[in-house]
């Protein structure tokens, strides 16, 4: 046993489940023919990303032209998307990373659906990156290799490169991450099905052969501990890096030593808002309640708390700092935000991610789920305006006053945000259909701490014992 | 091919299987391998296993993504390219770290996860020999090399039973 848990703390596998009924109910969403429910989502989903490639083709075909960017306003939803979604995509390697160095049981039952959200924001992310360039064809230019133009190397002092390592890194890294984990639930996916079966060749080649010796065993703690490691410092590096985008530049509103710090816990609030709303529809119709409970969904809750608070501080600093700084320049960015032309964004983005979660600090509303999954569009909603509110609104007024002007995004811009979000989708689908959402040997392996059954023992066996209060007079148990 | 023969005692609990490995290790019994459908904490210790040395790996390959960013770049900005980026100097070793750090992690991370493939010799396409399938699902097993030697087999099985196995069995590739 790893460590010592009290029985006081919730189950966090309800329902009584033995090991056979953990892999029957995870694993039985991707067998059988599909149900209609998920044909329709996926043709709709398609759909929508079908319209995305249209209209980013169409970039491509005729330039970002096509955009309502403009000489002053030289990023607005290109960049907004792209951060909001690398944001979305910090809250998988969080959950498997921190929270395995942090030893929180509760991150089994939602690591690897986060994981998987995690590798597909950041490829939506990435089409945003390349779009943004305006010419997407020549975009190994950012790569440092040797080459006849000079030799032109590529210039390492800048953030914007730094970006590209940082993107990268973190998508290679999540991917290995999450693809081992996924090897002995593959391996289980097929020694359910029958040998021979195009079903059993599949999981066989996706699984690499696991067979899970006790060899095999140890090496993947090791690799997974070690991966969690290194992974927590890039997760925090990844959004740092993508601050420094604004932090090292001389805009106005862009220019703050606050940025990292501010983007960083932004992420982690807009990943979590992520993971809840899709696992929420996901626990309903893959009837997984009894691996996602309330007790999952409250633990994500006090982070959205906390995290929605780190923001809103953030944001009344940075408030503060420029009109403590007395720089007149600073000042009216500030007071253009909220009171200049797009005072509504940055209404919205107040309400949303300042505002709204406090309501988190209500016992019975973290605990209730169609609060939560209200609140979790709210803040993926709010998180997006507060990209648009750092990048656009800084942007449309700086120093010159002759070079003010607006910005509105055209039907191709839109096309591609809403194209993005039917990819994000149409590959969670997929994911959902044929690979076990919830990881299924690392469920197994909490079982007899956390499953309810197993609680209800525990305190069998110390009901008698005496217990005694620690400093934050919680009730503790001495077992063993 | 010569053919592969394995006693297989298979349990339905973590807690017996260790037990039994306890036992086994006391006793002298050479296993040939165990399998669990998910890590069970504590079986590396009773199994006396030497302690993988992946991390090890994993930091040499780190450093070597260190050094090959930290060359990379100084020898692309500060020898074969010395452009002037608005007076900053060409060997510009704080502007450097973040991309370190992230080579870092990179080759660790990528380094660490083939090592791991190579020393369990995993790969896509392998054809594995399942001892049983429920060895994936609820089921762990004790195995012991039969191949050679089968002289103690009955002993073996006796033990095996008696440690609470639910099925006892051999098993040939």
């Amino acid at each position: 046993m790893s460590h010592f848990e009290s029985p006081l703390r919730e189950p966090l596998i309800t329902g009584n489940k033995t090991y056979r009924q953990i892999t029957d109910d995870i694993v039985h969403p991707t067998e059988g023919t599909p149900g209609l429910v998920w044909l329709i989502s996926v043709g709709l989903a398609g759909l929508v990303a079908l319209f995305g490639v249209f209209c980013l083709t169409w970039t491509i075909c005729y330039g970002i032209g096509t955009w309502g960017v403009n000489s002053t306003v030289g990023w607005a939803w290109d960049i907004t998307n792209f951060v909001w979604w690398i944001g979305i995509g910090h809250a998988g390697t969080l959950i498997s990373a921190i929270l395995l160095l942090f030893r929180q049981r509760w991150r089994t039952g939602v690591n690897r659906a986060a994981e998987a959200m995690t590798i597909f924001a950041v490829v939506c992310a990435g089409l945003f990156v390349l779009l943004h360039t305006g010419r997407p064809w020549d975009v190994f230019f950012i790569f440092p290799y040797p080459n006849t133009r000079g030799p032109l190397w590529t210039n390492f002092n800048s953030p914007l490169l730094w970006d590209v390592f940082a993107v990268t890194t973190y998508l290679t890294i999540s991917l290995l991450f999450w693809y081992t984990g996924l090897l002995p639930d593959f391996a289980t996916i097929r020694d359910r099905s029958k040998p021979g079966t195009f079903r059993w060749n599949f999981y066989n080649i996706m699984s690499f052969g696991w067979i899970g010796t006790a060899k095999h065993w140890e090496r993947f703690e090791s690799l997974v501990l070690i991966l969690a490691g290194i992974a927590t410092p890039l997760v925090l590096s990844v959004h740092t890096i993508v601050s420094f985008d604004f932090a090292t530049s001389v805009i106005p509103g862009w220019h703050t030593t606050i940025m990292p710090p501010y983007f960083v816990a932004g992420a982690i609030f807009s990943g979590f808002a992520m993971v809840l709303t899709l696992m929420i529809v996901a626990r309903k119709i893959m009837g997984l309640q009894d691996y996602i409970t309330i007790a999952h969904i409250e633990s994500m809750n006090k982070i959205l708390l906390l995290t929605g608070t780190m923001v809103g501080t953030a944001y009344l600093t940075e408030l503060f700092v420029a009109w403590y700084s007395g720089s007149m320049i600073e000042q009216y960015a500030f007071a253009n935000r909220a009171f200049g032309p797009y005072w509504w964004a940055y209404l919205s983005m107040m309400s949303c991610n300042l505002i709204f979660p406090q309501f988190f600090w209500i016992k019975k509303l973290r605990r209730n789920i169609a609060f939560t999954f209200f609140a979790s569009i709210i803040v993926n909603i709010g998180m997006w305006f507060e990209r648009f509110v750092i990048i656009a609104i800084s942007l449309h007024r700086d120093y010159l006053p002759s070079s003010w002007t607006s910005y509105a995004p055209t039907w191709v811009e839109v096309g591609i945000y809403v194209g993005t979000g039917g990819i994000f989708l149409t590959l969670f689908l997929l994911f959902s259909r044929y690979f076990p959402v919830v990881a299924i040997a690392e469920v197994k392996s909490i079982l007899k701490t956390s499953g309810n059954q197993y609680r209800k023992e525990q305190m069998e066996e110390v009901k008698d014992q005496p217990a005694y209060h620690d400093a934050d007079a919680r009730l503790i148990y001495k077992i063993d | 091919m010569s053919t592969k023969k394995y006693l297989v005692g298979l349990f339905d609990d973590d807690h017996t299987l260790l037990h039994a490995i306890e036992n086994a290790v006391e006793q002298n019994m050479e296993m040939s391998d165990v399998y669990t459908p998910f890590p069970v904490h504590g079986i590396e210790d009773k199994m006396k296993m030497r302690r993988t040395k992946l991390h090890t790996a994993g930091f040499i390959f780190g450093l070597t993504g260190t050094i090959t960013a930290f060359s990379l770049m100084a020898f692309a900005n500060a020898v074969n390219y010395p452009i002037n980026f608005g007076g900053k100097p060409v060997f510009a070793l704080p502007a450097w770290i973040p991309i370190m750090f992230e080579f870092t992690v990179l080759f660790s991370g990528v380094g660490m996860v083939l090592t791991f493939y190579y020393l369990n010799n995993l790969y896509p396409g392998k054809k594995p020999e399942i001892i049983d399938p429920r060895l994936t699902d609820d089921m762990f097993a004790i195995t012991f090399d039969m191949t050679k030697d089968s002289s103690n087999k009955s002993n073996l099985s006796e033990f095996l039973k008696k440690e609470g196995a639910v099925e006892v069995f051999e098993k040939e590739f």
